[in-house]
């Protein structure tokens, strides 16, 4: 079953992993934990309220894949502003939002990413460095999000912005500086397709 | 008819003109949550968010999905502006690309 999730008798899922496949999910999971950032108890440790009552940022990020881990709730395609001043209002609306969610929202991607290398981290490696990974039910629902955030994150670095463009990267050839961050991304796919099969079977 | 306080005419004109004033921004009009096409979300994760969060049947997660695929955009809910920023947000936790806006159609 190799990048294959099965599922297992307790409702949980099952794969096995070779040592370069867990390094690889491994780093790309602490790059996207870095790329997140600490949340504001990281600044307050004493302070276990922190988290919950200090605002969130009101401008977008701006790097790209935080764009996209955390997209403006008012607009986008389809209900775009008719007005310069129903844009504002949407701004306002959006930033509103922003402070108040997206240090839930950081929190709740950083959770499941550190799941993903927990659970690696767990592994019993046999001697060739491969191993099986199990998760328990709830362990499968973070590390389908954290999957999802990964491909989002990947996806967006490659500039995946339509179907074409997936259809481009199937057929880049192997001398393709991006290649091996599309066999990543692709594998992940799998990875993340059969994953979602075990929660819905 | 005993409790009436009986208002003065004068101040049932006020009211109808504050009526007019507060019937602009149109506060039953609903408002609704809409999942935006994204090339990298795959159709059964899709599908696995609208069952999961919203409760749907199959049938309609997959319905919803392919509105999604097919149309670049579908509304998954519907309610009150709170209501609906909840969703949002929910599907912004999943990965999947939300906004929320009053229903005008």
């Amino acid at each position: 079953m190799p990048g294959h999730f099965e599922p297992t008798s307790g409702g949980g899922a099952a794969v096995a992993l070779d040592e370069v496949e867990i390094s690889i999910i491994r780093s790309l999971a602490v790059q996207l934990l870095e790329l997140i950032g600490p949340g504001p108890a990281e600044d307050a440790p004493d302070d276990p309220l922190a988290e919950l009552f200090t605002d969130g940022p009101s401008e977008p990020p701006k790097d790209p894949v935080l764009q996209r881990l955390f997209p403006d709730a008012y607009g986008g395609p389809g209900g775009e502003a008719a007005s310069p001043e129903e844009a504002e209002e949407q701004r306002q609306y959006s930033s509103e939002f922003r402070r108040f969610t997206e240090n839930d929202l950081r929190a709740g991607k950083r959770d499941n990413a550190l799941t993903v290398i927990r659970s690696l981290d767990r592994l019993t490696t046999a001697g060739d460095g491969g191993a099986v990974l199990e998760l328990t039910p709830e362990d499968s629902r973070q590390w389908l999000s954290c999957l999802n955030d990964l491909r989002l994150a990947i996806g967006s670095r490659l500039d995946v912005t339509d179907e074409e463009d997936t259809d481009i990267l199937y057929g880049l050839p192997d001398e393709d500086p991006r290649k091996p961050m599309v066999m990543a991304y692709l594998w992940l796919g799998g990875l993340q397709e059969t994953l979602v099969q075990t929660l819905m079977s | 008819m005993g409790r009436v306080t009986a208002p003065a005419p004068l101040e049932i004109e006020k009211t109808e003109s504050a009526e007019e004033v507060f019937a602009v921004p149109e506060p039953d009009v609903p408002w609704v949550t809409i999942v935006h096409n994204d090339p990298v979300n795959l159709m059964s994760y899709v599908t696995y968010v609208f069952q999961t969060y919203f409760g749907y049947p199959k049938d309609k997660a997959t319905k919803l999905m392919l509105d999604v695929h097919h149309k670049g955009r579908a509304v998954v809910s519907s309610g009150s502006r709170e209501e609906m920023e909840r969703d949002v947000q929910a599907m912004h936790g999943y990965g999947l690309w939300a906004t929320l806006q009053q229903d005008r159609k």
